[in-house]
């Protein structure tokens, strides 16, 4: 018998999002009832995770399909808080538009347990799945604002472009299929060893599949026009949330399956990366809403997070680890901010709706500061420790290349957070914007920022939490 | 364990900053905000006098350290004191509670953000020159970078904006490569401790590029031409008291970083780049010294004489003599002081009548004397006057250069004589001369606050420059251990 309390996260919030399909359709008006118990819901599935598989250090089921191992659960947990916070801080936007409604916890809840699934698979087809899972609910919140005619753009666009790349992926699956024989990942590992063309064909055709998801360069054409049109809360999600999920798959697919073909999907590793550190710089500098700017500068960070996956080693996986956890906290805090920029039910999302924040918003602009300076990179704020852990594992293997572009493009997009800190605390200021946020906001955008502040004093807690995470 | 004095001296500014946060700043009447600021900077000068006192002045080990850990098995945070560090921080604390006395007159609006960014960048730039670790290093040096964007981006002039970019890519540009070498430092030799890298030594092989790597970092901080562009701007732009800090500790940091990593971690490198230092310093002090005689700007004109002074130093440092190194520290000591002190003097004229070309100027010693006397003294003080704690400095780099290659000494000493150039036709063109501009007339002689800044200013200028003992009692052990462990470590290849 299967030891089912390992996947006992997954079941919870199946069964959560099944019950509340049913109240959604059998009780009026439940949009609030609804957050309510999916926030419950992600609080129960993150305790159930922690308490029966965080302690555990590698467990397979069901013919070894499903994996649960310490990354797992880590990811997993990352996962449920983003989700969490994210469903948490929503509310005051969705009402604004009028779009409070049930579907938006229900989705946000499918897509989380897609995620799940795809973290925790260990086979191809189990990964499909959760995948294709998380990326028809990502399709439809994209959309969720629906009487505007960019939220269906992005989502009509993120559905054509998707799709595309799972369809490239799940050739690359059945090429990869075709010279392993298993679908299992362990399997495939043993079996892979030869220099054949079709399988790098194989291998090139899954990394672009995951390379598109995760928005690396040249597969990140959708991720602008995505992210500026979806409502700011999905958009934040966007960030967020599938970036832990399909990060976790892309470390899983290159050590598991592919650990013993290195040479062939290095170099591909350190394109993607270089590429995305310096286009997501440049490209960023010319941005005027703020939302195509994250986008550009998420594209950024996730070629940070490839440099540590470039390094073949435990320290890289575990660098970009702490990386995208760094991330995820800067992110969360930096769409706090934005979300705050509402004037009589308006929200600005332009960067020149921030100029002379500093005059009227004194505390929020100072937060913002430091998360930008935080994104830059600058010390002594998290920001710098995340790169600082990157290129300490890039440089042990000797790439210096890779960590010198990387630092050099630090530098061309420390320029456009300094515009933004420029608007903010040297230019005219503009009309006050309301300051009755909700109280949630209030306390995320406080705790990130406090954490994004106050992380050099005790930067060893995370280091110790994922240095546990030992994949070769 | 003692009491963490060190860490007390970085924390407490911060803390102070942290009280001002919380203050309500008032339309009009900001003396408790500037009493909390200056109490802080105050309590931490006489903190670090204390330390000084308690120095033992006849060993060159580190002392006061504090060792404990921060990321575990990788970095600890280590601070420590040598005779070299010690004077930096002692002038950082001195020269802070003189910059918040002097906002007085310069910073009209958002005094209590400006207030709070000098307090941390005090905290910063003690760390720095505390720090011994590398990594701890690069996180004080770099963090400095915020506080002084944002003095030279809200409380600058016209050209702000511009000059803070200029200012901070520049900086950030050159410190990335120092950051990889410092990883790259971790896994060659396994520690980033500083102490511990003097023993062991890096390996020859790595040392060229790895001194190349802090170079770049340090050559755009000192600056050093032709990265000193960023220099002129930042200073013209920024408000007094930021100036001041900019040319009285910032510039200090580099040519510290020198001292104690370029020499003390890569000796054999430093020989082979010692002709490039030399070319560069001696063009820094040609080149600048022609540059700043053109000036029709006062502060522009200064900024470009701290480029010259600032190649003295590098000069200094690597002629590798026991001279030359304490040449170039009192130098910088120097430097911090008189620079400081004609910001300040400038900043005086410039709060009277808002306008910092010397064509506004001239005849105004029949109008304010006092000011007049002291202006005299620091230009003097700058271009080197026996009897100034310029002359000590100077003296002993040219000495130390004459030992070590005499082309370079005979060029060096050209730029003393235009730095007296520069600076004594600056003084005549403000100061004396007839009294053509009619606003001019009313202008006010210092007040009280000024007067107390620059007599403070000046005492240590002169102190300093009949009776340079203090500074080189302090500093002599430690430069001598120093060399000392360079020479071994040539003689050893």
């Amino acid at each position: 018998m299967e030891n089912l309390n390992l996947i006992l996260p997954e079941i919870f919030i199946s069964l959560s999002i099944m019950f509340l399909l049913i109240l959604g359709v059998f009780k009026n008006d439940s949009s609030k009832i609804t957050f309510n118990l999916s926030l419950f819901a992600i609080l129960i599935t993150t305790i159930i995770t922690f308490n029966e598989t965080f302690s555990v250090t590698r467990e397979t089921l069901f013919n070894k399909s499903v994996v649960i191992d310490s990354m797992s659960s880590l990811m997993k947990i990352i996962t449920l808080i983003g989700g969490f916070l994210v469903l948490i801080i929503s509310s005051t936007y969705l009402k604004t538009f009028k779009i409070y409604n049930i579907e938006y916890p229900v989705l946000i809840l499918s897509s989380i347990l897609g995620m799940m699934v795809m973290i925790s698979s260990n086979d191809l087809i189990v990964f499909y799945m959760g995948l294709e899972l998380q990326s028809l609910a990502l399709y439809v919140l994209a959309t969720y604002n629906r009487d505007q005619l960019k939220s269906s753009e992005a989502g009509l666009k993120y559905f054509v472009l998707s799709a595309l790349s799972s369809g490239l992926l799940l050739y690359g699956c059945s090429l990869v299929y075709g010279f392993s024989g298993s679908t299992n990942f362990d399997i495939i590992s043993n079996q892979l060893n030869s220099e054949e063309y079709v399988l790098t064909f194989g291998i090139v055709f899954i990394l672009v599949g995951l390379a598109f998801k995760i928005s690396a360069v040249p597969f990140h054409m959708w991720a602008p026009d995505v992210y500026e049109g979806s409502p700011t809360t999905v958009t934040l999600f966007f960030t967020i949330v599938p970036k832990v999920a399909a990060l976790t798959v892309f470390i899983r697919f290159l050590y598991v399956p592919f650990l013993n073909l290195t040479d062939q999907w290095q170099m591909i590793i350190v394109f993607l990366s270089i590429a995305s550190m310096v286009f997501g710089a440049v490209a960023a500098i010319g941005q005027t809403n703020i939302k195509r700017l994250i986008a550009y500068s998420s594209i950024g960070h996730i070629g940070y997070t490839l440099a540590g996956l470039a390094t073949t080693s435990n320290e890289g996986i575990q660098s970009s680890i702490i990386y995208i956890s760094i991330y995820v906290v800067m992110n969360l805090a930096l769409f706090s901010c934005l979300l705050m920029l509402r004037r009589k039910d308006q929200y600005y999302e332009n960067i020149d709706d921030l100029s002379g924040l500093s005059k009227n918003h004194p505390l929020l602009s100072l937060c913002l500061l430091l998360i930008l300076f935080s994104l830059a990179g600058i010390p002594p704020l998290a920001g710098f420790f995340a790169k600082f852990y990157v290129f300490k594992a890039v440089l042990e293997q000797s790439m210096y290349f890779l960590a010198i572009v990387g630092l050099l493009s630090t530098v061309i997009a420390a320029f456009y957070y300094l515009r933004i800190i420029k608007i903010m605390y040297f230019d005219k200021e503009k009309d006050k914007y309301d300051s009755d946020h909700s109280l949630w906001l209030k306390i995320s955008l406080t705790v990130s920022t406090i954490l994004i502040l106050l992380y050099f004093i005790f930067p060893s807690q995370l280091v110790e939490v994922v240095s546990r995470i030992n994949i070769i | 364990m003692n009491f963490p004095i060190l860490s007390s001296l970085i924390l407490l500014p911060t803390i102070g900053a942290l009280f001002l946060f919380f203050i309500k700043e008032k339309e009009g009447n900001n003396t408790t905000i500037k009493y909390v600021a200056l109490f802080t900077t105050v309590v931490n000068f006489l903190i670090s006098i204390y330390l000084w006192i308690a120095f033992d002045q006849s060993t060159s080990s580190f002392q006061f350290i504090e060792d404990r850990t921060w990321i575990k098995g990788f970095i600890n945070y280590k601070v420590g004191v040598d005779g070299i560090s010690i004077l930096f921080i002692i002038l950082t604390t001195f020269i802070t509670p003189l910059c918040i006395i002097s906002v007085n007159n310069s910073v009209k609006n958002r005094l209590r953000d400006f207030l709070i960014a000098i307090l941390i960048m005090e905290s910063f730039m003690i760390g720095v020159f505390s720090a011994l670790d590398l990594v701890v290093f690069y996180l004080f040096f770099e963090a400095g970078l915020i506080p002084m964007f944002l003095i030279i981006g809200i409380w600058g002039g016209t050209r702000r904006v511009y000059s803070a970019f200029k200012f901070f890519l520049y900086t950030l540009l050159g410190s990335v490569l120092m950051l990889v070498a410092i990883i790259s430092i971790y896994w060659i030799t396994g520690t980033t401790d500083v102490v511990q890298l003097y023993e062991i030594g890096i390996d020859v092989k790595y040392q060229n590029l790895l001194w190349l790597a802090f170079f770049s970092s340090f050559a755009v901080k000192t600056p050093m031409w032709p990265v000193h562009t960023w220099l002129p701007d930042a200073h013209v732009e920024a408000p007094t008291a930021g100036s001041v800090l900019l040319a009285a500790i910032l510039l200090k940091m580099a040519g510290y970083g020198f001292i104690r990593f370029s020499l003390g971690l890569f000796p054999l490198a430093s020989e082979v780049f010692t002709p490039l230092i030399y070319t560069l310093s001696v063009i820094a002090i040609i080149f600048t010294s022609l540059i700043a005689l053109m000036q029709e700007d006062m502060k522009k004109l200064i900024a470009y004489s701290s480029v010259a002074h600032m190649g003295f130093v590098t000069l200094g440092i690597f002629t590798l003599q026991q001279q030359g190194i304490e040449g170039s520290i009192i130098q910088m000591i120097s430097h911090g002081l008189v620079s400081a002190a004609l910001f300040l003097t400038v900043g005086v004229v410039y709060d009277r009548m808002h306008s910092r070309l010397i064509s506004t100027y001239g005849g105004l010693v029949s109008v304010i004397p006092k000011y007049s006397i002291f202006f005299m003294l620091f230009a003097l003080a700058s271009l080197g006057l026996p009897g100034t704690s310029g002359f000590i400095g100077e003296f002993l780099i040219l000495m130390g250069a004459f030992k070590d290659n005499f082309l370079v000494a005979v060029i060096a000493s050209i730029g003393v004589i235009l730095g007296a150039a520069y600076m004594l036709w600056l003084y005549k063109r403000v100061v004396f001369g007839k009294l053509l501009n009619e606003d001019l007339k009313k202008i006010l002689d210092l007040n009280r606050s000024e007067y107390f800044i620059l007599s403070c200013l000046a005492a240590p200028i002169l102190f300093f420059g009949f009776y340079p003992d203090p500074l080189i009692n302090t500093i002599e052990v430690s430069v001598t251990d120093l060399i000392n462990m360079h020479n071994t470590n040539i003689a050893s290849k």
